[in-house]
């Protein structure tokens, strides 16, 4: 990386090129995209730890009346693998997606607030770090080393001391609060950033998509993430000061829980899925060569997203005998929140209609994201219909549905967006070989695995089993579940192979290898510590789009 | 639009006409969105808790109402605007002795707090674990009570460096955030207030 | 849409495996297909659910008509100049009013539909005099209770044939430790047992048969075990079901030295055997426990052999259960196996 000699930031003492200085330039770095890269690594380490998880119990669950894993470590392996996926994967990478691209868009050269931006991120580690401690520290009933086993929703009064004895669920509770400020604190910089460090011209209406999604993501975040760290303050109190919030034998509530924990869990998944918007939002208008088609609409849309999601919580709670007022209430924002989702996809496609499609990797991985979360946002319906729900709820059909959308729609967003930026990010470019294997095995791997759930599903095959008898059906589907993620795992050696190689020797990317028209492009790759070398000045959503069309520019059409 | 017509915009220009908002602004601004919803949730669970406790003591028979830490509080709003007023005045002295109102009247309330949990644990025996009613309310009193102590602190920072001769003038920004805070401080005790001790009683 | 591709692809299977499984044990139905439903409320959510899934499979299919046939005629071609780019179409109000209304107007059908279900499965009179029972969700069984009929048992639920032969059964869901579910797909959708709070749901099963069921709501470490059988029978078959299960035993007529050897040890302190000083209320009451088709909570099946395995060591065969491992000698573990089996 190119030393910057002015910036008070790295000490000049240190030699460049040396380990520990290299090593001491990360811990301390207070920049942007240095933080955005750490969030990434982070939750990529994470995710191999949680896909881990997941092949375990695949491989127990492949046969019937299996013995390979314990029934105790069985549950922690899926209340660690949830709570892993979603608070140790799905935060990070939002907030190293924004962290890299958002000051990059808008022409700005840090976050608002870059000493927050590098204290989320650490306390975002130490939180992870503490919940996995629990596999070393956390006492349980049968003693040390323990992971919690309460399920990532911990459901009181499942948590609560009684049934929870030890110290596995404290870790839960702790870790994720503590992780949980360093996201509000990475929400409250994103806002900042957006609204105070835009480069002149950059209005909020021609701001990037991703940069308005990655807005009305943080303001979710603000909102929803509160409720989730009062819950688990409520539940330490219970759990060490004998306070009665949840606990059921002394009059407290076991619903109170789930509300406060869907109040957050389910803005929570529109949370994950919004920087997958973004991406696909970015990376469909430069692979069509058009702009988004409708682009108020899609923003729009996605504010229309942020309101409605803060009042479909219950949708989760119908099963548990709620007044037919109110689950009637949360079947019908369930099923309106389906309209901006909607609009969003028929957005995406009229913007693919009448373009000249360049199906590479990044594109690849969009065009599967369509797909698949067309199928998702179609059993989101199908689960929003309460009667329905009373059926599917907590049945395979559910674990097939969100698999769906945050695997099949945020996963693959992401990894569009890997594709699309790692040559902005390193300066080389992924291999196209190594990605379309690795696309086409995940994504193959990918249906063949949750594809059969929603069968499970209608065939009665309850949640959170650690084993099922044979002859009832659900055999054939799980070994189909079970050889998907063999695939999964060999697409994944591809991406992880192809991002070594391409480290190492990939051909060099320049700056604009896309033909692209945000301004993260118009920088060197990787760009320099302070961005641009000049802050630029735009006219119009595509600022690149103008300098390459100096006949036809954008802001000609507003 | 109206750039259609008009010359292109040039970095010059640009720099002059564009303002966009003060990140410290937007910054505590989005704070107290978040902790608004951390206090809703305490605030939901006591109203959710009202009448539900299964034993006694029950609100009725051991709060009052504290009216004069609520003055306190309320009116240490009121001197905290009065001091960044003498800030943006540049006069150091009088905003010294509104802050140090403002940081006394804080202490008050705190002191108060502690009184009133003090003779609640002493002589009505409603701790954290008595009840429902126990927990939601050293609960939600005892988060704003731990926002109070958080503005103290810094209060009792900014006097103590005002004091030591800082120009204190030239933080007039930082003290506007802080005076943000301390506003939503008080603005959350009048909801406490009114669920804890009008509606819940 | 593809879920609903499945189900239709699933059919031929399912039938196949239906005709196994019936074959396998008369009467008990394994394959526990929410779509072929025995009970209104799990019809009316069948029926409901084919509605929304012919709504969404159709618009997946012109969703996905329109995405594929854009994907093939806007691809790039070789002939195509690279500099050359499309025309560059910022979008279109009417266009985005049109896709807004469409699917706000199927919406709305499918907010009025939900509606009208919603109040037929949870508001609807299960018709004159059902049969009460109350089934009590622990840590991992189900307990069981007919009040007015004077039966305890577990797991294992009875109920008579409704319609014009006889009544609706309405069951009071209750919870003693955490949440639990209890869900027999193909008669009702599932509805949670909430410790402090009692939740209805009523069943009027039209065909004799075995139903089962699982726990639907993780509740700890044998979640997965915590299952249950809804027998359907005859009214008469059922009121003998219950005269017999109400039945205290006789105490002079048992295996007498199995009972005190039983009775001797700390079964007694967690089981209840009616009619003996056994009156534990914690685990499942075993009055009648040998008249029962499985043990360990519709786990295994209820022979002497598995019984022995199981009072043996119940935490070797179903790891973490609440029965401890009493370590009880030969002779002990003959007399209490033997005792078990001759209440029937």
């Amino acid at each position: 990386m190119a030393s910057v000699s002015h910036h008070l930031d790295v000490p000049e003492s240190q030699p460049e090129s040396s380990l520990s200085g290299n090593m001491y330039r990360w811990v301390s770095t207070v920049d942007h995209k240095r933080l955005g890269l750490l969030y990434a690594m982070a939750a990529l380490l994470f995710f191999v730890i949680g896909g881990t998880q997941a092949t375990l119990m695949r491989m127990q669950l492949a046969v019937p009346n299996n013995h390979l894993i314990s029934p105790a470590m069985y549950n922690r392996l899926f209340t660690m693998h949830g709570t892993t996926m979603v608070f140790l994967v799905g935060m990070p990478l939002l907030a190293g997606f924004a962290n890299y691209l958002v000051p990059l868009m808008i022409g700005a050269r840090d976050m608002a607030f870059p000493r927050l931006n590098a204290f989320g991120f650490w306390v975002f580690l130490f939180g992870g770090l503490l919940l996995y401690y629990s596999y070393i520290g956390g006492g349980a009933l049968y003693g040390s080393g323990s992971a919690p086993d309460v399920g990532w929703f911990a459901n009181a009064p499942l948590t609560e001391n009684a049934f929870s004895r030890g110290t596995s669920t404290d870790y839960w509770s702790l870790g994720i609060l503590v992780s949980g400020l360093g996201s509000v604190a990475s929400a409250i910089n994103v806002i900042a950033t957006v609204f105070s460090m835009r480069c002149p011209g950059m209005t909020l209406a021609r701001m990037p998509i991703f940069v308005w999604l990655m807005l009305v993501d943080s303001w979710m975040i603000l909102i929803a993430l509160p409720p989730l760290s009062a819950a688990q303050i409520m539940l330490t109190l219970d759990r060490h000061v004998g306070a009665r919030f949840f606990d059921t034998q002394a009059g407290g509530s076991a619903l109170l829980w789930q509300h406060f924990f869907w109040i957050f869990g389910h803005p929570e998944v529109y949370i994950l899925i919004f920087p997958a918007f973004g991406t696909v939002s970015e990376v469909i208008p430069v692979f069509s060569r058009k702009p988004i088609f409708g682009r108020q609409a899609v923003v729009a849309a996605a504010v229309a997203i942020g309101f409605i999601s803060t009042s479909v919580w219950a949708h989760h709670m119908f099963a548990v005998g709620l007044s037919s007022v109110t689950n009637t209430f949360f079947a019908a924002s369930t099923l309106l929140i389906a309209i901006p989702t909607g609009i969003k996809v028929f957005n995406w496609i009229a913007t693919m209609y009448g373009g000249k499609l360049r199906f590479e990797v990044p594109m690849l991985f969009c065009c599967a994201f369509l797909f698949q979360f067309v199928v998702a946002g179609l059993t989101g319906v199908m689960l929003g219909v309460a009667p329905f729900n009373f059926q599917l709820h907590d049945s395979y059909f559910v674990v097939g549905h969100f698999h769906f959308t945050l695997v099949g729609g945020f996963i693959f967003g992401m990894f569009a967006g890997i594709y699309y930026w790692f040559p902005k990010a390193t300066g080389r470019m992924l291999g196209q070989q190594a990605g379309r294997w690795h696309f086409w095995l995940f994504c193959i791997g990918f249906n063949l695995t949750f594809l059969p759930m929603h069968v499970m599903g209608f065939l009665g095959m309850p949640r959170r089993i650690y084993t099922y008898a044979p002859g009832r059906g659900w055999e054939v589907w799980n070994m189909m579940a079970s050889i998907g993620v063999a695939f999964q795992i060999v697409g994944l050696l591809f991406f992880f192979y192809n991002v070594i190689r391409s480290l190492r020797s990939g051909p060099l990317a320049g700056d604009d290898p896309w033909d692209a028209w945000t301004l993260e492009w118009s920088t060197t790759s990787p760009p320099p510590e302070y961005n641009f070398e000049t802050i630029p000045v735009v006219r119009s959503s595509r600022p690149l789009w103008d300098l390459k069309h100096p006949n036809d520019p954008d802001w000609r059409y507003g | 639009m109206a750039y259609t017509a008009s010359p292109p915009l040039d970095a010059t220009t640009a720099a002059t006409e564009w303002k966009p908002p003060d990140r410290g602004t937007v910054g505590i601004a989005s704070f107290i969105v978040a902790e608004t919803a951390l206090f809703a949730i305490f605030v939901a669970a006591y109203l959710f808790y009202l009448g539900k406790s299964l034993n006694g003591p029950y609100p009725r028979d051991v709060l009052t109402v504290p009216v004069t830490a609520t003055i306190c509080l309320l009116s240490s709003s009121g001197t905290i605007v009065m001091a960044e007023r003498a800030l943006q005045r540049h006069q150091t002295g009088p905003f010294r002795l509104w802050w140090m109102l403002t940081t006394a009247l804080a202490a008050i309330f705190l002191v108060m707090t502690g009184m009133e949990w003090w003779k609640l644990i002493r002589h009505d025996h409603l701790t954290v674990s008595t009840n429902c009613f126990g927990s939601t309310y050293y609960g939600l009193v005892g988060l704003h009570a731990s926002h109070v102590i958080v503005g103290l602190f810094f209060l009792t920072l900014v006097l103590l460096v005002s004091f030591r001769g800082f120009p204190i003038t030239t933080q007039e920004r930082r003290i506007k955030l802080l005076s943000w805070y301390w506003h939503f401080v008080d603005a959350v005790w009048v909801v406490v207030f009114t669920v804890v001790y009008v509606i819940g009683r | 849409m593809a879920p609903a591709i499945l189900s239709l692809l699933q059919i031929g299977l399912l039938q196949a495996a239906l005709l196994q499984g019936t074959a396998a044990k008369s009467g008990e139905r394994r394959i526990t297909n929410i779509f072929e439903p025995f009970a209104t409320p799990a019809a009316a959510e069948r029926d409901i659910g084919l509605f929304v899934m012919l709504i969404t499979a159709a618009i997946f299919v012109a969703v996905c008509a329109l995405l594929i046939s854009t994907m093939i005629r806007f691809r790039r071609k070789p002939e195509d100049d690279e500099r050359q780019e499309p025309p560059q179409v910022y979008g279109s109000n009417q266009i985005e009013i049109a896709w807004t209304f469409i699917p706000l107007l199927i919406i709305f059908v499918l907010i009025g539909v939900t509606a009208r279900v919603i109040a037929v499965v949870q508001g609807a009179n299960p018709g004159p005099a059902p049969v009460r029972a109350r089934i009590i969700g622990h840590q991992w069984w189900f307990e069981v209770q007919f009040p007015e009929l004077g039966v305890a048992t577990a797991n294992e639920i009875h109920v008579p044939v409704a319609g014009s032969s006889g009544p609706a059964t309405m069951f009071q869901l209750e919870s003693v430790d955490v949440i639990h579910s209890f869900w027999v797909p193909q008669l009702a959708g599932k509805l949670d047992m909430v410790p402090n709070r009692a939740n209805t749901l009523w069943i009027d099963p039209t065909e004799p048969g075995t139903y089962l069921g699982n726990c639907a709501e993780y509740c700890g470490t044998q979640h997965a075990n915590m299952l249950l059988r809804v027998t359907v029978e005859p009214k008469d078959e059922f009121l003998a079901w219950a005269a017999a299960q109400k039945a205290s035993i006789n105490v002079n007529t048992q295996d007498v030295e199995g009972r005190q050897v039983f009775e001797s040890l700390s079964c007694v302190n967690c089981h209840a055997v009616r009619g003996t000083p056994a009156n534990g209320k914690f685990g499942p009451d075993l009055t009648h426990v040998g008249s029962r088709q499985t043990i360990a909570s519709g786990m295994i099946p209820n022979t002497p052999q598995n019984l022995r395995a199981w009072v043996n060591d119940a935490q070797e065969m179903k790891p973490g259960v609440l029965m401890p491992n009493m370590k009880l000698t030969k002779q002990e573990l003959d007399s209490v196996v033997s005792y078990l089996v001759s209440l029937k």
